[in-house]
């Protein structure tokens, strides 16, 4: 039966990413509130931040936009994992001599194409408004790994949610708390300008040293520690929302 | 790909057992299906039929209780049982962004199959959906989805079908057409359980019939062993059988209405 994984999951991949091309504006939805957030703190709050250097403030704020981006476009994920359980298709799948875990993947598999789209739109976007960067291929190969990593990791929270949401409404609504966690990090101001305790939350919490990472990456500049950081909270975020969503998986269709 | 001695029944449920909770649905369900039969479950809604179908489907597992689906223990050998049933769902498990022809497409992979395309063809065809077959499946009337949701379960020709109230919410011709379709199925040699709650449904379509109430099977026979459970009138004037609705009522009694209305 394992020997039908890959033909199952590419099968069930391919439908899918069928229901985004039909649909493409999961997509684009997922990139418009970001950009708006790009617009509104180049054009309107940009000035008044003072970041202590001279960098341009689209350069700053880029990284803490697509991680939005991201947080924002896995809630299509938990939707369309939660209306293929409610509409019978789920069943039909397991009741058929396939690999059991291709149905999972295959939503996994769409929501890291369909985000990597939507970034590449911000990225675009950012371009037009003035982000520049020096980077070498190998540094923008590493903030790809880096986006890939942070919407598997959080794709995975999402399949979570997807799966034990009794309303459409709640299958989505788990992405809010993700997408506000951005503002309360390094992504827009420096966090010695916060107060002590939020100052240390922003400091401590994962978007923090993944937005450094990608800004060093960026400005091409050592990454120093924060990659280590950085990877170690998305691979344990990865595992721990795997777990928790292969377990409630087993629980729901067993 | 070993096929059970034909005195086997096709499906052999024994004692099964399904709480959800404190809300017992199962309490010991037997009964045997005979290969190339067609068999009706026939019960109110909330009976437990669905409940008995997703266990025999492998979708759910019984609290006690063994059942045999094609010479496979439902618990022990889910994926051979999986290789020899599909399942047509209660509402029709159909992908509405795909085209028809994408959904048929799209099982004849998951199982496996060469040529998935034209096996998509040859059932659009059989199914009267080849001019529907470009067409989202969203935009299919009912009887066209249940059509094509029948179509998706018999690509690769599983020896035992399972149909959950396959014609729910049909206008009469679709149903009609779903019945032709059973029937077609049973003589070409598939073992055919269906559910419904439709009693002329069991009385057109079903060799054997047997009554789910109350989380038990209270009768089991052919239309006419059923029909001989009900007292002949005392006055017999008029010679006029008695239904199957009449059986069913009468055998359920009060107890299976008490808690509609």
């Amino acid at each position: 039966m394992t020997t039908h994984t890959l033909a199952d999951t590419s099968t069930l991949t391919g439908r899918s990413l069928r229901h985004i091309l039909r649909s493409p504006d999961t997509i684009i939805t997922t990139a418009v509130t970001p950009i708006a957030l790009m617009l509104l703190f180049v054009y309107v709050f940009g000035g008044a931040i003072d970041l202590g250097t001279d960098e341009s403030y689209i350069n700053y704020m880029l990284p803490g936009i697509l991680l939005i981006t991201i947080a924002s476009g896995v809630a299509y994920t938990s939707y369309r994992l939660f209306l293929d359980l409610q509409g019978g298709i789920v069943d039909r799948f397991q009741s058929m001599p396939i690999a059991r875990s291709s149905v999972l993947w295959a939503h996994v598999l769409t929501s890291v194409v369909a985000n990597l789209v939507s970034v590449a739109i911000v990225v675009g976007v950012a371009l037009l408004m003035g982000f520049r960067t020096g980077a070498s291929f190998g540094a923008w190969l590493a903030v790809a790994g880096i986006l890939a990593m942070f919407t598997l990791a959080l794709t995975w929270l999402a399949v979570l949610a997807g799966l034990s949401a009794k309303t459409v409404d709640g299958a989505s609504a788990f992405s809010y708390p993700l997408i506000f966690l951005p503002f309360i990090s390094s992504a827009f101001v420096p966090t010695d300008t916060m107060p002590g305790p939020v100052a240390w939350f922003a400091e401590n919490q994962p978007v923090t040293s993944v937005v450094d990472t990608i800004r060093a990456l960026f400005a091409e500049q050592p990454v120093g520690s924060d990659i280590w950081v950085a990877l170690a909270w998305l691979v344990g975020i990865l595992v721990v929302g795997y777990a928790l969503a292969v377990a409630a998986y087993r629980r729901r269709v067993g | 790909m070993t096929t059970p001695q034909t005195t086997e029944p096709a499906i052999h449920v024994q004692g099964i057992e399904k709480s959800f909770g404190e809300l017992h649905v199962l309490r010991g369900v037997d009964l045997d299906v005979a290969p190339g039969s067609i068999f009706a479950l026939l019960g109110s809604n909330g009976a437990g039929k669905t409940t008995l179908v997703r266990i025999l489907s492998t979708l759910l597992k019984a609290d006690a209780g063994t059942a045999v689906v094609h010479g496979y223990d439902v618990a022990a050998k889910p994926g051979d049982v999986r290789r020899s049933i599909s399942l047509t769902g209660q509402f029709a498990a159909v992908d509405e962004v795909l085209t028809g022809r994408e959904n048929l497409v799209l099982v004849a992979r998951l199982r496996h199959l060469p040529d998935a395309g034209a096996i998509a063809d040859d059932l659009l065809g059989r199914f009267s959906l080849t001019e529907a077959g470009g067409r989202r499946a969203g935009t299919y009337s009912g009887g066209m989805r249940r059509r094509l949701d029948i179509a998706m379960s018999l690509i690769g020709d599983p020896p035992i079908v399972f149909l959950d109230e396959p014609t729910t919410g049909l206008d009469p011709q679709a149903r009609i057409d779903v019945w032709e379709t059973v029937k077609e199925l049973a003589s070409n040699g598939t073992t055919v359980l269906l559910t419904t709650q439709y009693l002329d449904e069991a009385e057109q379509l079903a060799d054997r019939i047997a009554i789910l109430h109350q989380g038990t099977i209270i009768q089991n026979g052919t239309l006419a062993e059923l029909k001989q459970l009900l007292p002949p009138a005392k006055v017999e004037y008029v010679e006029k059988q008695p239904s199957l609705e009449d059986v069913f009522l009468s055998l359920v009694g009060a107890t299976g209405t008490e808690k509609e209305s």
